[in-house]
């Protein structure tokens, strides 16, 4: 029985361990994308209040890019893309030439190149995932808002508002050439409490 | 403007004039102000839910948020029947579109039970900003009941 937040030693090192293997496979598939390097920080697997994660973020009012995705069938929950601007223009820069763009009117183009990016990112991710433990894995169609970083997160704290003020957050972290050190681009992964049982369970740590 | 007294999620507070609270980058959340124009003294809730489930943290839910901000208030002076209330928030953020769940209109459903609640105490809604698909950080200027919204893209207006 795994109870919510009360994980052992060793499985949070299984589920660092999923957030590295993810998280690996997502920023190779974006940097052969965009052909340019990306650095990855070592993932971190954390309870954690989104007041924090905001604050890593820039704090509440930063302008970021956020990527949301639903993850269902065997895994249940949402995955996040929290893209600092300056790497939203590396992207942007690389792909579709570089220009100035306004943040507040995107234009169709730029918001499908995100939205590719979401889902280039997130399959990747969970295709890792997927075929180390052999669940079967799916992802909705990213979903894109361009806000406050706290009006962003307020979303998966609505939706796992009943588990509790906490997460359970697998977390990765881009770096792309041109960005601020001190802000990272996130990526993250909540899951259901069934489903973090299910996980650990076909990687033998239940 | 005085240094505003901030309110963070699942949290309110309550202030006598000249004071300002605040509550930041407001997404699905809602903000609710309420005030008493006779003995100036107002406060401000920031819930994340529309109704309460067995959690003991009152200030997350809208429906005991509400009553609780009423009780603090009436405890400084104010007077229920003189409440006024400014609502913000409740945003859709994410546009999900056709494969949206009880997730999607969750803004939508904080703000309704935000209006219920409000009406249980009858207290009347003066201005709202609420919806739409963008965030909101808020300020509400507890003398003279004005809130003034901030969005992440600078714009800056009165309620």
């Amino acid at each position: 029985m795994i109870e919510y937040g009360k994980f052992n030693d060793i499985q949070l090192d299984v589920l660092k361990e999923i957030g590295n293997i993810g998280s690996g496979n997502a920023a190779s598939s974006l940097a052969q994308m965009i052909g340019k390097t990306i650095d990855m920080n070592v993932p971190k697997v954390d309870m954690m209040r989104y007041g924090d994660l905001a604050e890593a973020l820039g704090g509440v009012e930063n302008l970021i890019v956020g990527i949301m995705i639903d993850v269902t069938d065997d895994l249940r929950g949402t995955m996040m893309f929290l893209l600092q601007k300056e790497f939203t223009h590396e992207v942007f820069n690389a792909l579709l030439g570089a220009e100035t763009r306004d943040f507040s009117a995107l234009s169709e183009m730029d918001l499908s190149v995100i939205q590719e990016i979401g889902n280039i990112l997130s399959a990747s991710y969970l295709n890792a995932i997927a075929s180390l433990t052999d669940l079967r894995i799916s992802i909705s169609v990213p979903a894109i808002c361009v806000d406050m970083v706290g009006a962003i997160l307020s979303v998966p704290a609505i939706k796992y508002g009943d588990i509790g003020d906490e997460v359970l957050l697998i977390e990765g972290a881009f770096t792309g050439r041109e960005d601020k050190a001190d802000i990272k681009t996130k990526l993250i992964l909540i899951l259901e409490e069934a489903s973090l049982a299910l996980l650990m369970g076909r990687l033998g740590v239940a | 403007m005085e240094k505003a007294i901030i309110v963070g999620i699942s949290d309110l507070a309550a202030a006598k004039a000249p004071a300002v609270v605040a509550t930041y980058a407001l997404g699905s959340c809602v903000g609710i102000c309420l005030f008493d124009n006779i003995v100036h003294v107002g406060g401000l809730s920031h819930i994340l839910l529309p109704k309460r489930n067995n959690n003991d943290n009152l200030m997350k839910f809208a429906d005991s948020a509400i009553p609780l901000l009423v009780q603090k208030l009436e405890q400084m002076g104010a007077h229920r029947l003189r409440l006024r209330a400014k609502i913000a928030g409740g945003a859709q953020m994410f546009n999900v579109g056709k494969t949206d769940s009880a997730l999607g209109n969750i803004g939508q459903r904080n703000v309704e039970s935000v209006k219920t609640a409000l009406q249980a105490e009858k207290i009347r809604i003066f201005a709202e900003d609420t919806g739409k698909d963008f965030g909101r950080s808020i300020f509400f200027n507890v003398e003279t009941g004005a809130l003034q919204i901030k969005t992440a893209f600078n714009k800056i207006y009165d309620i």
